[in-house]
């Protein structure tokens, strides 16, 4: 039986019970991870972060929402009050209705009915995930737009920009996966992955994925929606109470919904670690729920790491970086992967095969060194001529042959 | 600037040193956290921090401040106000002519800068390393001579009361006041 046919056989309400269960998980994740990100990040500080509201500080980010939720809710004037509060609205469902075809468990006894901890399986579960992701989109973009004010606007349009072209993106590097593992269904990309994770076969991919879903989510050093010296909060600035909330938790469950799909695509979601398969079986299944939130946990360190380590990028260098190298990059890494994958199909000899990946290899290192050259050659150029100095107070503009000052006297002539 | 120097320090270092910067933020997780808990734990503060202030007395009791306002001329921020008057015999706060009847410092003005405290000639006014001055009104911050005065020591009495029997302000200023006498009760 495979998992469609086990999930098809859920009666409805374990369907409404594992619908509930999810919710519950992304909401107190988010009120974990707020207060994760703060100790960690306070460590890697030097600093012991919050540790006064419950032990440990285990209860501060929900302190901090029921503050948020007893604030006083403001609409600006200027506002479209509409689009303004349903915007918060889409937000935090797109990112919540990721979650529903991400498997949480392998085969588990759920109240006595066998069953996986995964909501509804799709054919196309990945595409699905991507569909939703764009819709969050319009939350930022709405919310921007309908505050009535430039800040938000600017940011709203910046966080656009970054999620769309970083998207495209994490994408193709999912177009590897779908070619390896001859799916688009979450579950059948995990069973593909019994042998080995595709972090270990499709590297490239996976690296690619792992940047775009920090630029995807707006963290740091993506972060440059909310750049607080030039745009003040980003697209929420405007927002307040409960509807900020609202755009915060998305933000955190976003962050954890991109860490599990990667899990699932790359890290063998729910399996345990190689050679320790035997405890899939424990607690009749349900300690693979262990490693599945094992390795979401170790992404969103990850995403903690680079907050607490590197430094918000300049925008331009930001969508150069998405468009000029990301992109590139990642269709030139499906190219080779389809070419490989159609050798294999095809039966072709070891020889070719092997000749094949020796070629883009060099072919590879080829590119890099004149990609070097043309650099070091670019900054040569751009050292300045010895010019004569000029005879109008005017200054030469680096790279750029001076301007020529015709006296007046001289048109006259 | 040389071609070589220019290429040195606007070219990004290589990768492998960026990654370096991940080490750091790592390693730093597992170091003594700098953090005091701050309520319940007082550090205490440097030697000289500037605190707040504190107007002294001589070892009999009486005050060392003689109204003379050169600590409200010489702040920046005319954050004190003074008004002097003039001892009698039956009402002396401070050895010599006069003393300081009204004296007050502005915390919300007080920069603490400590330039009252070198003009002061009788290091009558001090500052001490009591830093917890927030409260919730303007007129709680306005310090009185009152809140300002140090505590009365062993052996000191409270002003006013007369002199140490057979000295003069001299004396007082010269240090050689020890302790009070008996007779200084008298009159009180």
């Amino acid at each position: 039986m495979n998992n469609t046919a086990i999930l098809g056989a859920d009666p409805g309400w374990v369907i409404l019970v594992k619908a509930l269960l999810i919710f519950v998980i992304c909401v107190v994740l988010t009120l974990m991870s707020v207060w994760g990100e703060r100790r960690l990040v306070a460590r890697m500080q030097q600093r012991l972060g919050p540790n006064r509201v419950g032990k440990f500080g285990l209860l501060q980010a929900l302190a901090d929402g029921v503050k948020l939720a007893l604030k006083e809710d403001l609409i600006p004037a200027a506002a479209d009050k509409i689009v303004f509060v349903i915007a918060p609205i889409i937000s935090a469902t797109a990112c919540f209705m990721s979650f529903a075809v991400i498997p949480l468990t392998g085969k588990v006894n759920f109240f006595g009915h066998q069953t996986i901890m995964q909501l509804t399986d799709l054919p196309v579960g990945v595409l699905y995930i991507l569909a939703i992701a764009s819709v969050g989109v319009y939350g930022i973009v709405l919310a921007g737009w309908s505050s009535g004010s430039t800040y938000p606007l600017l940011g709203g349009l910046r966080s656009s920009a970054q999620v769309i072209s970083y998207e495209v993106a994490m994408g193709l590097s999912l177009v590897a996966v779908f070619i390896y593992s001859g799916s688009m269904s979450t579950s059948e990309i995990v069973a593909a992955q019994h042998h080995y994770w595709f972090a270990v076969v499709l590297f490239p991919s996976f690296v690619i994925y792992s940047i775009s879903m920090v630029g995807e989510t707006n963290r740091a050093p993506f972060d440059l929606a909310e750049a607080e010296g030039e745009l003040v909060g980003g697209f929420h600035t405007e927002y307040s109470s409960l509807k900020f909330a609202l755009f915060f938790l998305a933000e955190y469950v976003n962050i954890v919904a991109v860490s599990a799909l990667a899990t699932t695509l790359f890290l063998g979601g729910y399996h345990a670690l190689p050679g320790l398969g035997f405890t899939e079986s424990w607690l009749g299944g349900w300690f693979t729920l262990f490693w599945f939130f094992g390795k979401v946990i170790s992404f969103f360190f990850a995403f903690v790491w680079l907050r607490g380590t590197l430094p918000r990028l300049r925008y331009d260098q930001f969508m150069k970086f998405g468009w000029k190298v990301l992109i590139p990059s990642s269709l030139a890494w499906i190219m080779i992967l389809a070419t490989l994958r159609l050798m294999s199909a095809h039966n072709f000899p070891r020889l070719v095969v092997a000749s094949f990946t020796v070629g883009v290899i060099i072919v590879i290192f080829l590119v890099l060194t004149l990609f070097d050259r043309a650099k070091i050659k670019l900054e040569e150029s751009d050292v300045l001529p010895d010019l004569p100095a000029p005879s109008f107070p005017v200054p030469a503009i680096p790279g750029q042959s001076r301007i020529t000052y015709v006296q007046r006297s001289e048109i006259n002539d | 600037m040389s071609r070589g120097v220019r290429s040195m320090t606007e070219r990004p270092s290589s990768f492998a040193k960026q990654l370096l910067g991940f080490w750091v933020t790592f390693a730093t997780m597992f170091k003594k956290v700098n953090t005091v808990q701050y309520p319940e734990v007082k550090e205490p503060t440097a030697e000289r921090f500037h605190g707040r202030h504190q107007l002294n007395r001589y070892e009999d009791g009486l005050e060392k401040c003689i109204g003379c306002e050169l600590c409200a001329w010489a702040c920046p921020a005319d954050a004190i106000y003074v008004e002097g008057a003039d001892n009698t015999e039956e009402e002396r706060f401070s050895p010599g002519e006069r003393y300081g009847q009204i004296y007050q410092i502005n915390y919300l003005r007080c920069i603490f800068c400590g330039l009252c405290i070198e003009a002061c000639p009788t290091r009558a006014l001090t500052m001490t390393n009591e830093y917890e001055l927030a409260d919730d009104s303007r007129e709680k911050l306005i310090f009185e001579k009152e809140d300002l005065l140090a505590p009365l020591r062993q052996g000191m009495i409270e002003a006013p009361h007369a002199m140490y029997p057979g000295t003069t302000h001299i004396d007082y200023y010269k240090g050689q006041i020890t302790g009070s006498h008996p007779s200084q009760e008298i009159g009180k």
